[in-house]
């Protein structure tokens, strides 16, 4: 296996990732949303396992295997099932413009490539690649959470923050307590999704935007 | 020797995790809120014998030093007092059926997986294993706070829950950072995580990563503890949830997530060339001062009130560790253990304050010294303790932040003088609507347990007037660990 070749499909995918990423960020109907994430989830599969691959550490499979069944799989499609049972509004309310929001978003990876790599000189090239990329996953993973108003989407948003961590993980080499984390992260997740369900957020404040829950603010009574 | 203190560290955890298992499947709320008094006690003796005894070299995974052995043995003794209020507390619950004997299981439960998880994160000697513990705590707290299920509760534990979670992803961010400016120095794998290691080379990693690294922290950490920018979650989670986990998260859980600060204040600390921790520790401390001291005024609902006064109390004590230096670190130290100690004994009062009157509106409470006696004015000495008068504890610790403070950077001691005396006067002026005046809401005889909150307020009265000297040895030395 050349050097090279690693190298290129490590940065192709962490660099698809931040792609996926801004498509979250523009997705103004849920079930697309949805389906745009499942993607997310899948380049993030391909990420790691390649990862898994050219560093030679089997134990992230496990951390790959999780990413495609319980992210792009089963939380999907648990997702869409809620959008229907709940009846929620398939249309996302934003709180500014897509195309502030874009802009917004590319200032944000401006910012991560000049930040991470200007600090991780010291690294390997790969760690700092997959780093600067997370990092600008992570930053517009916060950026779709505090632009929109919905909280599925919000969820989606935190969904692809912490996707952006697991690529940062993984990318660096041989750390440990990876495989522990990304189960923690995706018990937190299933927490969260089983909680909007359960807890009805939709039949206890008739809607799932968490705009409208402010009126319910103790100190607003 | 060695083997018994390291069987005493892991019961520590052992114990918490064992009763979570039994209370779990154990029907009959009185019977297991006895057993959750038993295994609050039981954790209580073992961590004041970790105090006491001889310690175990530090392992790769869990670690007793100076430092956290003071944060154990405070988790442990308010965990302790808070179960046995809760066990009074619950009763008038179930009486009032705001609670189902179901979600009484599951609130046991989680109270012993709370206490397990402030623990390993307290022990922790990895930092993974520290964020996953720390994770773990807000995730019971999120359950918790939403445990009654109205409207109000499931709004704080969603936004608990949201403005937690993204606070852990940035600190899992610093986390991984820190692994990677450990790396080329430690080498590949666990050790590139275990606190020591990273301590003892600290010197060697790349200043600019461990900089970016402790943003992050900082910031991620710092959501748990409730620093200005990033407080929104706490007055909700605390005015909604059951009053019990209002005194814990006051009392225990902000402590527990500022500890996680500090200890990479340490390892920044360590390493010349990096940025020094401090500036930005002061800087947000003494904006969650000023702004909570403010909105303090605004308040009308009671358990917000001391809500925001905790922001308030913890923007004190980070600024005290971030001004560094014996003095400082030791007025910190101090200003933690005491606020623990009358916030949890507050929140003690006020639950069952809450309970007689119904409601947790301060216009609908009035004249509780003149109604409920007892309660009343265990109220009002604990406002005027956690409001800074002498001769109790916080004026002391305050005192010494003051005038550590005035020694070196006058112009940050006016902010914070100013700042003190802001929230001094809301708190007053609440206090006396609630405590004195015309009585109102409902004057019925009150069940309480009154033995936790004597406690904690005999403590802080104590504390105040002396201070044990081996006490005063071991904060100095504790102190001189955080540099």
């Amino acid at each position: 296996m050349s050097g090279h070749l690693a190298f290129d499909l490590a940065h192709l995918l962490a660099g698809s990732l931040v792609l996926a990423s801004f498509m979250l960020l523009y997705q103004d109907r849920l079930y697309a949303l949805i389906n745009v994430y499942a993607g997310h989830a899948l380049v993030l599969t391909l990420s790691v396992a390649w990862q898994a691959y050219i560093q030679n550490a089997p134990h992230l499979y496990i951390t790959a295997g999780l990413a495609l069944g319980f992210k792009a799989i089963i939380i999907p499609v648990a997702l869409r099932r809620i959008v229907q049972q709940l009846g929620i509004h398939r249309e996302i309310e934003t709180v500014v413009g897509i195309g502030l929001t874009m802009l917004a978003g590319m200032a944000l990876v401006a910012l991560s490539m000049v930040v991470m790599l200007r600090v991780t000189g010291a690294a390997a090239p790969i760690a700092r690649e997959d780093l600067a990329f997370a990092l600008a996953v992570v930053l517009l993973g916060l950026l779709t959470m505090v632009t929109r108003r919905n909280a599925v989407s919000q969820i989606i948003g935190f969904m692809s923050l912490e996707n952006g961590l697991v690529l940062a993980a993984t990318g660096a080499k041989g750390m440990p307590l990876v495989v522990e984390i990304s189960v923690a992260f995706s018990i937190l997740i299933a927490f969260i999704v089983i909680g909007i369900f359960l807890f009805r957020i939709r039949e206890r404040f008739d809607t799932v935007d968490v705009g409208a829950m402010d009126q319910f603010r103790g100190e607003r009574r | 020797m060695m083997g018994f203190a390291f069987e005493r560290m892991e019961a520590v955890l052992l114990i918490p995790l064992g009763a979570a298992a039994l209370l779990a499947f154990l029907p009959g709320y009185r019977l297991s809120a006895r057993l959750n008094v038993a295994a609050a006690f039981l954790t209580l003796l073992v961590s004041v014998s970790l105090l006491l005894g001889d310690r175990s070299a530090p392992g790769r995974y869990l670690l007793i030093d100076d430092l956290n052995i003071v944060f154990i043995v405070l988790t442990t003794f308010v965990g302790f007092t808070t179960s046995v209020f809760s066990a009074s507390y619950i009763g008038h619950e179930i009486e009032t059926k705001r609670l189902t004997p179901v979600y009484l299981r599951f609130y046991h439960a989680m109270y012993q997986v709370l206490m397990f998880a402030m623990n390993l994160a307290l022990l922790a000697n990895n930092i993974g294993l520290m964020w996953v513990a720390v994770e773990m705590a807000t995730l019971t707290t999120v359950l918790m706070v939403g445990i009654y299920r109205t409207h109000e509760a499931l709004e704080a534990a969603w936004k608990y829950f949201i403005l937690g979670s993204v606070g852990i992803a940035l600190a899992l961010f610093g986390t991984i950072l820190i692994y990677v400016a450990a790396q080329p120095v430690i080498g590949e794998g666990i050790d590139a995580m275990v606190w020591t290691e990273l301590v003892a080379h600290a010197s060697s990693f790349d200043p600019a990563l461990l900089n970016v690294a402790f943003i992050f922290l900082l910031m991620g950490y710092g959501t748990k503890v409730g620093l200005a920018p990033l407080h929104a979650w706490l007055p909700d989670a605390h005015a909604e949830g059951p009053t019990p986990i209002s005194a814990v998260l006051s009392g225990l859980l902000l402590n527990v997530a500022l500890y996680a600060v500090l200890r990479f204040k340490v390892l920044l600390s360590a390493n010349d060339a990096a940025v020094a921790p401090g500036p930005l520790m002061v800087t947000l401390g003494l904006v969650s001062l000023i702004f909570a001291a403010f909105m303090l005024y605004r308040r009308r609902d009671i358990k917000r009130l001391f809500a925001y006064s905790s922001i308030e109390h913890m923007g004190i004590i980070t600024f005290a560790f971030g001004m560094g230096g014996p003095l400082a670190n030791f007025a910190g130290l101090l200003h933690m253990t005491m606020h623990s100690l009358t916030k949890s004994g507050i929140f003690f009062a006020v639950g069952h304050i809450a309970q007689v009157k119904g409601t947790q509106r301060i216009a609908d409470i009035g004249g509780l010294t003149e109604t409920h006696p007892w309660l009343g004015w265990s109220l009002v000495l604990g406002v005027i303790a956690i409001a800074g008068f002498p001769p109790l504890g916080i004026f002391m610790s305050e005192f010494l932040v003051v005038s550590s403070t005035f020694a070196r950077q006058p112009l940050l001691a006016i902010l914070l003088v100013a700042g003190l005396l802001i929230a001094l006067g809301a708190l007053l002026l609440r206090l006396n609507g609630l405590a004195f005046g015309e009585p109102r809401g409902a004057v019925a005889p009150v069940k309480a347990s009154y033995v936790p909150l004597f406690a904690h307020l005999a403590l802080v009265f104590a504390a105040g007037i002396y201070l044990p000297p081996q006490l005063v040895i071991w904060f100095q030395h504790v102190s001189s660990l955080l540099k």
